[in-house]
Formats: C-alpha cells, sequence, structure tokens
C-alpha cells in the first residue's frame, strides 16, 4: 500500500493541495504538516481587516471537522526538520518519521528582515503571520506615531490600515515612488494620492541608514540625516521564499525551489507550490518567475496535487493579484513589465484601466486601482484575454463602449 | 406563501450581466441571460460575503469578484472552491416590463 502524500507548509498552497488530493479521489492518507499553532488560516486580511476590524480574527481556511470529514491529517505546531529523500520520508521537530509516496513542499515566504551594522533587530517589526498581526493591531492604535519601511503592499496595506485606527503614519521607500516592482507608474501615484488624502506622509527615495531602540520606541535614521521618532516601527520590505528545507535535501534552488511547469521539484518524488517556488511561465516564454499571491498559492496548489497523483498538467495560469486600500482595491492581471506599450480606458466612474502590449501587440497585463465594483470584473475579463494569448486593437481597449466581454469573443 | 417583490425594470439589467437589488435587511442579486432569461439568488457569495452583482456573468455562471468562486445562478450550485456552499434561488417572472422575484 502506498505510504501516502506528505504536504509541508498548512498555508493557502499546501491547505487547497490536500483538499485537492481527497476531489480528485484519492483515497490514501494524506497528511499536512504546519509549523504554525493554528489550523490554516487566510492570511491576506492580516494586514487589513484584522488590523481594522472590531476585534482581532483571522478566518480559518477549514476548520477541524473539515479535515476530519476529509481526512486529512493536519498537525500544527510541528516543523519538517528533514527530507531523506532515498528512504521517502520526513523526519519531524517532535522527532517522528512519515514516509511519503509523494512529498509536496509549501513552505512559503518569510518577512525579509532589515540588516546593518546599525540596525537594532528587536526595535522593528514584521508581517508574516496570524501572531504578528494580533502583536501590531495592539501597537497601531489612535494617536501612535507609526513609521513603516518599504513602500510595497504589505508596508502600504498596513499605513492605510494604521491611519484608519487614528495612527500617524509616514511611509518611507527607498526607490523613487512607491510598489516600483509590478505597479505601473501612474497607478502608482494614484495610490500615493489616496494615501497623502489619508493623511500617510511618504517618504520616497530615502534609504533606512539605522534603527535605533529608544525610550519612546525607536528612531530611525535616513539617508539625508533626518531622524524620525517613532511609537512603532515596521519593515515590508518584501518576502524571502523558505528554501531552507528543500536546500537541505539538495533539491535545485533558484529564487525560490526550483521547479518545472509541472511544479516538480529536481526530485521526481517532490514537488512545490506557492510563494515558496520559482517556475517557468508558459504565457511569458518561459520566463521564470516566483510570485507571492493568494490566487497563486490556490491555483498551485491544485495544479500540484493533480500531478501528485499522476497527471501532467502544466500550470500556466495568469498571474493575479490585489490589494485593498481604504475604500479601494489594486487589482494587477498578467505580468506589468512583460510589455512597454501602455492602453488607457476610462472606466465609466472614471477610474482608468491601463492594458500593457508587447512589441507583437499581445495583451500581456492589465492593472486599475478603484472601486472593486468597478474594476474587478474588467480586470478579470482582462484576464481572460491574457490567457488566450489574445491581440485586441489598442483602439478597441482604450474605447470604453467596447465592451470586453464581446472583445474576448471575438478573440 | 408567494411574497412576490418589484425589483427593478427588465430593461435595467444589460444581456448576460447582473445586478443588485436590496430588500428589507436583505441583498440580492438579479441576472438576465444573453438570451433575456431572468433569475435571482441572495446577493452575497456564500464564501466570504462579497457582493455578485460586482462579479462577471459568463453564459449561466456568476463569478464572485473577490475570490473568483463560481455559482450556476440558475441553480445556486457552487462550482467548487474556494465555495462550497450553494447560492440561494427564488422564483422571478416579468410582468409589464418589471422583474418581479418570490421572497417566499
Amino acid at each position: 500500500m502506498s505510504p501516502g502524500h506528505v504536504i509541508v507548509g498548512a498555508g493557502e498552497a499546501g491547505a487547497r493541495a490536500a483538499f485537492a488530493l481527497r476531489e480528485q479521489g484519492y483515497d490514501g492518507p494524506v497528511t499536512l504538516i504546519g509549523a504554525e499553532p493554528l489550523l490554516p488560516y487566510e492570511r491576506p486580511p492580516l494586514s487589513k481587516r484584522a488590523i481594522t476590524g472590531e476585534t482581532f480574527a483571522v478566518p480559518f481556511i477549514a476548520d477541524k471537522d473539515r479535515f476530519a470529514s476529509a481526512n486529512i491529517d493536519c498537525l500544527t505546531g510541528v516543523t519538517v526538520t528533514d527530507i531523506d529523500r532515498a528512504g521517502q520520508s520526513v523526519r519531524l521537530s517532535d522527532g517522528a518519521a512519515i514516509a511519503y509516496d509523494r512529498l509536496l513542499l509549501a513552505t512559503g515566504a518569510y518577512a525579509r528582515r532589515l540588516a546593518g551594522p546599525e540596525i537594532d533587530d528587536p526595535a522593528v517589526d514584521y508581517l508574516r503571520d496570524a501572531a504578528d498581526s494580533e502583536r501590531l493591531r495592539d501597537k497601531l492604535t489612535a494617536g501612535a506615531a507609526v513609521l513603516v519601511i518599504g513602500g510595497g503592499f504589505i508596508g502600504l496595506e498596513l499605513a492605510a490600515s494604521a491611519v484608519q485606527r487614528g495612527a500617524t503614519v509616514t511611509v518611507v521607500e527607498a526607490a523613487e515612488r512607491i510598489l516600483m516592482r509590478g505597479v505601473p507608474a501612474a497607478v502608482a501615484d494614484a495610490i500615493a494620492a489616496r494615501h497623502r488624502l489619508a493623511g500617510v506622509r511618504l517618504l520616497c527615495g530615502q534609504q533606512v541608514r539605522a534603527v535605533r531602540k529608544t525610550s519612546q520606541g525607536a528612531e530611525v535614521v535616513l539617508s539625508d540625516g533626518a531622524t524620525l521618532a517613532a511609537d512603532v516601527v515596521i519593515a515590508g520590505i518584501g518576502a524571502v521564499p523558505d528554501t531552507d528545507l528543500a536546500a537541505r535535501a539538495g533539491l535545485e534552488i533558484d529564487n525560490g525551489v526550483k521547479v518545472d511547469t509541472e511544479l516538480q521539484t529536481s526530485d521526481p518524488c517532490i514537488y512545490a507550490a506557492g510563494d515558496c517556488c520559482s517556475f517557468p511561465h508558459l504565457l511569458f516564454d518561459g520566463r521564470r518567475i516566483r510570485l507571492e499571491a493568494w490566487r497563486n498559492a490556490q491555483d498551485q496548489g491544485n495544479t500540484a496535487a493533480r500531478n501528485m497523483l499522476g497527471s501532467a498538467d502544466a500550470h500556466a495560469a495568469v498571474p493575479w493579484f490585489w490589494s485593498d486600500q481604504y475604500e479601494l482595491t489594486l487589482q494587477i492581471a498578467g505580468l506589468a513589465d512583460a510589455g512597454e506599450q501602455v492602453v488607457q480606458r476610462d472606466l465609466a466612474d472614471g477610474t482608468p484601466l491601463r492594458f500593457t502590449l508587447d512589441a507583437e501587440g499581445r495583451l500581456v497585463a492589465a492593472c486599475a486601482f478603484g472601486p472593486n465594483a468597478t474594476i474587478a470584473k474588467e480586470i478579470r475579463l482582462a484576464e481572460m484575454l491574457i490567457a488566450r494569448r489574445a491581440h485586441p486593437d489598442p483602439a478597441a481597449l482604450a474605447d470604453p463602449s467596447q465592451n470586453l466581454k464581446a472583445l474576448l469573443r471575438a478573440a | 406563501m408567494s411574497n412576490w417583490v418589484d425589483a427593478c425594470a427588465a430593461d435595467e439589467i444589460e444581456a448576460e450581466d447582473v445586478r443588485r437589488f436590496d430588500h428589507g435587511d436583505s441583498t440580492y442579486a438579479i441576472y438576465r441571460t444573453a438570451d433575456d432569461k431572468y433569475h435571482a439568488t441572495d446577493g452575497l457569495c456564500t464564501h466570504e460575503l462579497v457582493h455578485l452583482a460586482d462579479g462577471l456573468v459568463m453564459d449561466c455562471t456568476i463569478e464572485c469578484p473577490m475570490h473568483n468562486g463560481r455559482f450556476d445562478f440558475t441553480t445556486g450550485k457552487a462550482q467548487g472552491a474556494p465555495v462550497f456552499v450553494d447560492l440561494k434561488t427564488y422564483p422571478v417572472k416579468v410582468e409589464n416590463g418589471r422583474v418581479m422575484i418570490d421572497l417566499g
């Protein structure tokens, strides 16, 4: 009898894969191993509703009963210390060993930490898990002086949450503008304007030279010499894929656990999915990318589960990402840096929708920041056009009277 | 018991689209198919309580705008992860150019 399948990492990708194995009809043992004490939960609210809501709450992906009825053995508060590839088993921090037929690594990513001789590590907060979110919630209160290092998604979502709770918020970004990675400048400008309207101070083009603990909280010294005092300093400067276990096991690493289009690692019995892996994207000339996104974690969890059961499905889903800030939502489908030509369509309420086309006129990305009710349908249709490798007429894309659904049917 | 309520004018919903209808403390989604059949369901996704009327209609499927959970709006049937709980559906009729739904 098969020893069953083992999934390391009980976040969105791991939990989805566990249920997908059952949805595919697999009835052997499934073990899902999570390092955190909680059952698998959804991470997107940690920077938003978990902080702004009336009480702290994280929505669980599934409760105890659903794991039990799906016959998924979900271990919490346990880490995998080693993989014995030759013997096809994993060793756990509690000393136990579990054999696997197929192994899925869904170890996720951790928050990149500020480093440098003048960085006093205990003075800096980070957000990655529910415990971080609960701790920050207690600090991001009315009147608190909050300094956020990093104008990326986590930093900006935390800035929005903090200012909505009545904190005084400053965001320090090293690059010349916020959201340099993956967001067109015009959209980033609109997001910056919304933050300024809320009273957030944005300081771009400023490196953090030092962070020191003080009696108030901390002080931050910037590259121009200015010193800013704060009650709370939070760094949101990106995520680092958690490849420790894979590297120890001798699997190939390349900006994450290296997998092929079927999400198989350099060991044919081991797959990887979600934030921890880099994969060649078929829609973008096989370019190797790594995504830190909720939808990608779900999609890859599903694909990995099918392939662990013998399918050979290539993962080719269009990257899709959202970020809620204030009453508005940023949505991006595709890869904005895969093309140069930008075409703008003004939606009914005036929200601009920006399409990116590559040199051959193929639609490679769409991006908008506005009310979810305005943009969600349009971005979704754009995503379907991108999946079809459509080459829509730029004039039609720019013309709001031309329904994208009609363009999709013509594609 | 029937409780027919006037939801909107039939031409207020585009073909192959959806519109939100609030009544009392509840919210509903009214759909018009490409061949002008009308349907109604509860207005919020069973996954995270997002308004389905903001989502995309393709054929007889409504897709939640937040996490892309899909439902067949003619039956309310959830089409798979992340949605597992079906939508409640309501009888619909069109009279004198008005869409009426039976809230029971």
